[in-house]
Parts: structure tokens; C-alpha cells; sequence
């Protein structure tokens, strides 16, 4: 069994898919935080078989939610206070997300213009697609 | 202010009313030449296109305005590697409107973000050609008298042709209209025309490889050019330039009242032999499209039509 002490203040990434952390530690730029982070691999569950968790110590309010709601809107994120968890927070999907993906179309003016934000939009909710917002290029995740 | 990125950028009653005030243009031209007075366009051309830069600058003279710009990305600033961004706000303190064409999919939306003034998209990349699509309903009305209970045929590169994609977004909105896509398998139409535009608003359409098949069901036949610039790979675009060549012999099983269209230049894709059947409405269409083009300026600049 696998110890790992538990947060008084932070938040807690649970149900993540199994293998996806790492991606989510980039993505929200956990590599450039000074504070503790852990990250539990194949951790077992009852819902998902094999999950991923990450635990994020201290205050972190500038957590950008909006790139994990792209990435997986089924992890719960708690926010851990005195302990407790205080607020379980469910995500859903962005309807607008900028600089977390980059556009692949070589014809679009992104592939030029490298100081444009890199910005999608939701275009199919039931298909979770995404398209550049300048070229309408569809993004396959 | 508005801009014109995308032919659905205005709906079916604003297009209804554009096209009205072209029309309008058409059978009274005189009384527009002054409308647009001490304005100016600016034409920015990152991509050579004789024909759409001319019809914009022809527009705004017919108005009685002047027109400034380039015709190539080697004699702008681009060539010294200023922003599209940079380059509008400079337009923006010379010009009242802009028509900008760019190789690059979504320049004029950048330039809409950062502009003053209207941004007209005059064709970006294989995306959208907004004025192109304004152009071919303002035909397709003017011959048939409706924008619905028809069938289209768009022939050729349905893949790059920019000119289709639009044409098929702004023909889906009216009632009826049913498509026959003719192409080889490797230019048919993109997935997401298919799928987003055609399927997901219940148009009944078919891909078919024939044309001479096609032809007798056709009320209007769209042709376009196989690009060679929209092609990385010279081997392909030689082996598909030829694939559709309309000629006399293929007319002869259209309906009498069948229009053919093509955005232009062609190369060979329409036999000059077809240039004188009076069903070829090609050049008819380029001169719509400086109709439509004046109403358009006139609309975004916010011009009163003469009284």
C-alpha cells in the first residue's frame, strides 16, 4: 500500500483516466509551481477500474479549470481546506479554450503569425469538437 | 461597424436586401455614381487575384470613391514581416473599408479583431470567399428568379475550392435545394461540409465521379478550377487538373434552362467553345459581382441609397 499524507489545504484531481496525469500536470503548468505535488498512477477504483489523482498543496487559485475541463470534464476536483474537503467541483466542457491546443492546419494564419493566441471554440457538444477559431479546422484530440 | 468574414455572417433577409439594392445598382447605375464620394477602399492583396481586386476597385469608382492597396505580399509590408494585426491599424488611419485577400486561412479575422474600419474577407486560403458567394446567388437569382427549388451541381475541386464551401453554406439556408457533388474521390467535399453543413441540415445531396450523368438533372452547374496552389504535391494536382472538361458535347444533355457558373479564371475546365451558349453565364456573373460588391460597400459603409 501506497502512503501518501494527506492535504490541509490544496485541491485534489480524482477520477482522472488512468495514464492522463502527466498530461494534466503539463497542461496546467504543475512543473512550474514551487509547491508539493503528487501524482498517483493506476490508483484502484470502484468507478473507473484504474484512476489517476493528483494532489496539489497550498492556495491555488490562478488553477486554470477551463484546460481541464478540455482535457477530461469527468475529473472532480476537491478543494481541500483545514483538512476537509470544502467544495467538490464537477467541470464541463469550455466553450472557448486559448493556448492549450495549437491549430495543425498549415494553410492557417496561425502556422505564420506565432504571436496569435491559439483559440478554439466548441462546435459539437455531443462529438466534443473543437475549431480553430480562425481556420475552423477541426481539432482531433 | 460590421465586417464581412463569412457568408453567413448576414442572414437570409440581409442577404434578401443586399441582393435587392444590387439589383437596384444594375438597372440604375447613374444614380449611384456619387454615393460613396471622398471614401476610400483599400484593397489588400497578399495573393495576386486580378479579377476579385478589380472588381472591388471597380465597385468603389462606379460609387464615386477612390481605391489604395496592393497586389502582392512582395510589395507590402508583409514582405518585411509586419502582422496582419499591424498592417490593419495602419489601413484603418488611410482607408474607410477594406477588401483583404491572404494566403492564410483567418487573416481577415485577425484583422477584424484589430481593426476600425469594415474588413471585407476577399478570399483567405481554402477557407471562405464571402463576396465570391454574394456574387453567385446575386447570378443564380437574377437567372433563375428563386434561390430555391433547384438543383446544383459543383464540379471539380470540391476539396480546396473555397468558392463551393461557401456556396453550399449560403445555399443550404433556402428551401429545396438539392446538391450533386461531382468530383474524383480525391477532391471530394470536406468532412465537415458533409457532415456540419449538408447532413446536419437534412439537404438531400450525392457524390457522384460523372458529370455527363449529372447533367440532365441540373438547374445550375457551378464548374471551379483544379489550384495549382493549393496543392503541396505537383504529381497530384497534374494528375487531377483534367478531370472535368465541359464542353459542347456535354451541354447537349443539360436542360434548356440550366445556367453554367464558374467563380473564374478558368483554364480548361470550360471549353471556349461553350462561350457562346447563351446558358455559359460566366461573364455575367463577374459582372454581378461588381453589382454586389457596391452594395455591399454601401451596406457596410453605411451609405443611404440615393433617393
Amino acid at each position: 500500500m501506497l502512503n501518501i499524507s494527506g492535504l490541509s489545504e490544496g485541491i485534489v484531481l480524482d477520477h482522472i483516466q488512468a495514464g492522463k496525469s502527466l498530461d494534466i500536470y503539463y497542461h496546467l503548468g504543475l512543473d512550474k509551481l514551487e509547491c508539493q505535488v503528487a501524482i498517483i498512477k493506476n490508483a484502484k477504483s470502484s468507478k473507473m477500474g484504474r484512476k489517476d489523482i493528483i494532489k496539489i498543496e497550498g492556495p491555488l487559485d490562478s488553477l486554470n479549470l477551463e484546460v481541464l475541463g478540455y482535457i477530461d470534464h469527468n475529473i472532480t476536483v476537491n478543494i481541500i481546506r483545514d483538512n476537509k474537503i470544502v467544495e467538490k467541483k464537477t467541470l464541463k466542457l469550455p466553450r472557448k479554450i486559448t493556448n492549450v491546443i495549437q491549430c495543425k492546419n498549415p494553410r492557417c494564419i496561425t502556422s505564420i503569425e506565432q504571436e496569435l493566441p491559439h483559440i478554439f471554440y466548441l462546435s459539437d457538444t455531443a462529438t466534443e469538437t473543437y475549431r480553430c477559431m480562425y481556420c475552423e479546422e477541426k481539432y482531433g484530440k | 461597424m460590421r465586417h464581412l468574414l463569412n457568408p453567413l455572417d448576414f442572414s437570409v433577409e440581409e442577404i434578401s436586401s443586399l441582393l435587392d439594392l444590387a439589383s437596384d445598382i444594375e438597372h440604375n447605375l447613374p444614380r449611384y455614381a456619387h454615393v460613396c464620394d471622398g471614401k476610400k477602399i483599400a484593397t489588400l492583396f497578399y495573393e495576386p487575384s486580378t479579377r476579385t481586386r478589380l472588381s472591388f476597385e471597380s465597385a468603389m469608382l462606379n460609387l464615386g470613391g477612390s481605391v489604395l492597396g496592393f497586389s502582392s505580399a512582395s510589395s507590402s509590408s508583409a514582405a518585411k514581416g509586419e502582422s496582419v494585426s499591424d498592417t490593419i491599424r495602419m489601413v484603418s488611419c488611410y482607408a474607410d473599408i477594406c477588401a483583404m485577400r491572404h494566403p492564410k486561412e483567418g487573416a481577415p479575422l485577425v484583422a477584424s479583431l484589430h481593426s476600425s474600419i469594415p474588413v471585407i474577407n476577399a478570399g483567405d486560403g481554402g477557407h471562405q470567399h464571402p463576396t465570391q458567394t454574394l456574387t453567385d446567388l446575386m447570378t443564380i437569382r437574377s437567372l433563375l428568379g428563386r434561390l430555391d427549388n433547384m438543383t446544383v451541381g459543383l464540379c471539380g475541386d470540391l476539396k480546396f475550392g473555397r468558392t463551393v464551401h461557401s456556396l453550399i453554406n449560403a445555399l443550404v439556408r433556402y428551401p429545396n435545394v438539392r446538391f450533386l457533388l461531382i468530383s474524383p474521390t480525391e477532391l471530394k467535399i470536406p468532412e465537415y461540409i458533409r457532415e456540419d453543413v449538408l447532413r446536419a441540415n437534412n439537404i438531400e445531396f450525392v457524390e457522384v465521379d460523372s458529370l455527363d450523368a449529372a447533367m440532365p438533372e441540373l438547374d445550375i452547374l457551378y464548374m471551379t478550377r483544379v489550384q495549382r496552389e493549393r496543392f503541396f504535391n505537383e504529381e497530384d494536382y497534374i494528375r487531377l487538373k483534367d478531370c472535368y472538361i465541359l464542353d459542347k458535347a456535354k451541354m447537349k444533355l443539360a436542360k434548356d434552362h440550366m445556367f453554367v457558373l464558374h467563380p473564374l479564371p478558368r483554364v480548361n475546365e470550360i471549353s471556349v467553345e461553350v462561350d457562346d451558349d447563351p446558358r455559359a453565364a460566366y461573364f455575367r456573373q463577374v459582372q454581378y459581382g461588381v453589382y454586389v460588391r457596391m452594395a455591399l460597400i454601401m451596406t457596410l459603409l453605411e451609405v443611404a441609397k440615393p433617393c
